[in-house]
């Protein structure tokens, strides 16, 4: 083969196939943004105009639906309460998980592969497969119906994940940094607090949005624990709404809306680092 | 002198490992192992909820489970969740992830929108889609306009169908994370590998086959990790669109485990249902890890300390 031979159909491809690649783009995004779009425009129609025709523009346009849910206090307090437990879960699954990262990578002493094991074996233990048990327990311990009693477990759930991204992160910092700052008097915990997690950053983001997100979209444990409406997170208070108003499609879509917007946000502003927290799944 | 400094070392790195190990210990060994004991431990009973532990049943709920036509259904329709989400949207991620990784205006903005499904709460995704599916609503309206009335369906009362409308609302929700994922590990092969291979004289389809997918294997077996302990426990989204049904056409492990468990005040048979949903994910954990993983996750434990 000669080397223009080679070159040949490296350059045909080049320009058959980018021209699929746009219609694929856009099928892609026109599948993605399509259901998201539906929501929020029909939220602005009433129910006869969106059962006289699903697939029309609103006509008028009707600020009720979401004027009423803003102006009343269930998707206040749902999102109250999503903000309390995801921030309680992540706030206890970063520190603890992160802690326990630095001992697991920086400290040499026994059975500390197999803690770690132990701990990151908790991956293969998804919460839903828990909530049961989970809800037995905590009917015990008296935290039924109560934020906390979603959080901790939550936050528990939440440190495998931690751990298997931070630990590698921590362990790739150069033992010298360490040495240095022994020499300079500091001890190994001044070490961890002033130069380690500065300088873990990066991976420390990944794994609070990680954890943040997963507490915020958690819909089966809020459902076993709470009994009471004011208590709900917003994925519980969404299906609720929905089978509560069955009847006025605009409004659920409305509230399903304004449900998906912190998500969607978090999202717009911190997607970079959980395409990194993917990313770091692949390099273990 | 020299001695008992290092006693005091000695000490103090005891000292600070229980300062650093012990608030995750006992946060994980309280709520996520010891729901699993105390599962496998009321499974062992026939109890409603109130009163002692004191009827002692043994091992006869988890015959009744799989005695259960409803159970080892549930167990059907889960696997085929599982088996479908392997060889859809594997192929259909690996290709858009493909695709992706080239060159072109708008990549980013695509990549941003695709992952958007991902981080939605999956409540909102099924309370979307079951407002766009009821008979005569917005997907049978855009089917008709652009002329394929013919595909319309009952998507969420016909028995046939449901499990498959599951199948596609999950695959709209978690797709993004597999291309995401095969995104970042195809970004992580060397573009000199496939320049020399082109070199060579591969054509990109060999290219494609016999280099990026080889290097591509352990994301890959990643993937399939994740998407199979998902698929076991998936709940949310099928709940909320189907609620299991109709007359239990799409109910999977976890739908059954909370109506046949919690609804209906059956805690020992709810847990033992637990524990049979814990097992297939540690099942499969122990024999992927055995089989597939061991070259991946090999050198990451192994590595030597910093």
């Amino acid at each position: 083969m000669t080397a223009l031979s080679a070159r040949l159909p490296a350059r045909r491809d080049r320009y058959t196939i980018l021209p699929l690649t746009y219609l694929v783009a856009i099928v892609i995004l026109g599948v993605t943004i399509v259901p998201l779009l539906f929501v929020f425009v029909d939220g602005f129609r009433t129910t006869g105009d969106i059962s006289n025709s699903p697939t029309g523009l609103p006509h008028p346009w009707v600020w009720a639906n979401y004027g009423s849910i803003l102006t009343t206090a269930p998707f206040w307090e749902f999102l109250g309460n999503s903000a309390l437990i995801a921030t309680v879960a992540t706030v206890l699954a970063v520190a603890f998980g992160s802690m326990a990262a630095f001992a697991l990578s920086r400290y040499v002493f026994r059975c500390r592969e197999a803690l770690f094991t132990l701990f990151v074996s908790g991956l293969l233990f998804p919460i839903g497969v828990a909530a049961l048990p989970l809800y037995l327990l905590l009917e015990r311990v008296g935290l039924l119906d109560n934020q906390f009693g979603v959080a901790l477990p939550e936050a528990a759930f939440a440190l495998p994940m931690t751990m298997f991204i931070l630990r590698p992160f921590m362990r790739a910092i150069p033992g010298e940094l360490e040495d240095a700052a022994m020499v300079d008097g500091a001890g190994k915990l001044r070490f961890f607090v002033q130069i380690l997690l500065p300088l873990a950053k990066p991976a420390m983001v990944t794994v609070t949005l990680l954890s943040f997100v997963t507490s915020w979209n958690q819909y089966l444990l809020p459902l076993l624990v709470f009994t009471t409406s004011s208590h709900f997170t917003l994925p519980l208070g969404v299906a609720t709404y929905q089978s509560q108003y069955s009847q006025n499609t605009g409004a659920i879509l409305a509230f399903t809306a304004l449900a998906a917007v912190p998500a969607l946000g978090v999202f717009m502003f911190a997607e970079r680092y959980l395409v990194a927290g993917a990313a770091g799944a692949v390099k273990g | 002198m020299a001695r008992s400094t290092t006693a005091d070392a000695t000490v103090r790195k005891k000292i600070e490992l229980t300062i650093l190990l012990a608030p995750a210990l006992v946060l994980f060994v309280g709520f996520v192992l010891l729901p699993i004991v105390i599962a496998a431990y009321y499974s062992l009973f026939n109890w409603t909820g109130y009163g002692p532990l004191s009827d002692f049943v043994g091992m006869r709920n988890y015959t009744f489970a799989f005695g259960d036509p409803v159970f080892v259904q549930a167990i059907e329709h889960t696997l085929i969740l599982t088996v479908l989400a392997l060889v859809v949207q594997g192929p259909l991620s690996l290709g858009i992830a493909l695709l992706l990784n080239r060159k072109f205006r708008g990549r980013g903005f695509l990549r941003l929108i695709i992952f958007a499904p991902y981080v939605l709460p999956p409540a909102v995704t099924a309370v979307m889609w079951s407002l766009m599916l009821y008979p005569g609503g917005f997907v049978d309206q855009l089917l008709k306009s652009v002329g394929l009335g013919g595909l319309i369906q009952e998507w969420l009362a016909n028995l046939h169908i449901v499990l498959y409308t599951n199948f596609v609302v999950l695959t709209w929700q978690y797709i993004g994370f597999g291309i995401v994922l095969l995104l970042a590990g195809l970004q992580g092969i060397p573009v000199e590998l496939k320049e020399a291979a082109a070199i060579d004289g591969a054509t990109p389809w060999q290219v494609t086959r016999r280099v990026t997918i080889p290097l591509l294997a352990p994301t890959i077996r990643i993937w399939v990790f994740i998407t199979v302990i998902g698929s076991l426990q998936v709940f949310d989204v099928v709940w909320i669109l189907t609620g299991g049904g109709p007359a239990n056409a799409s109910t999977t492990m976890a739908t059954y485990m909370f109506l046949d468990g919690f609804r209906s005040l059956e805690f020992g048979y709810g847990t033992a249902i637990a524990v049979i949903l814990f097992a297939f994910c540690f099942v499969f954990s122990l024999v992927y890890q055995r089989f597939a993983l061991r070259r991946d996750t090999a050198g990451a434990l192994t590595r030597a300390v910093g």
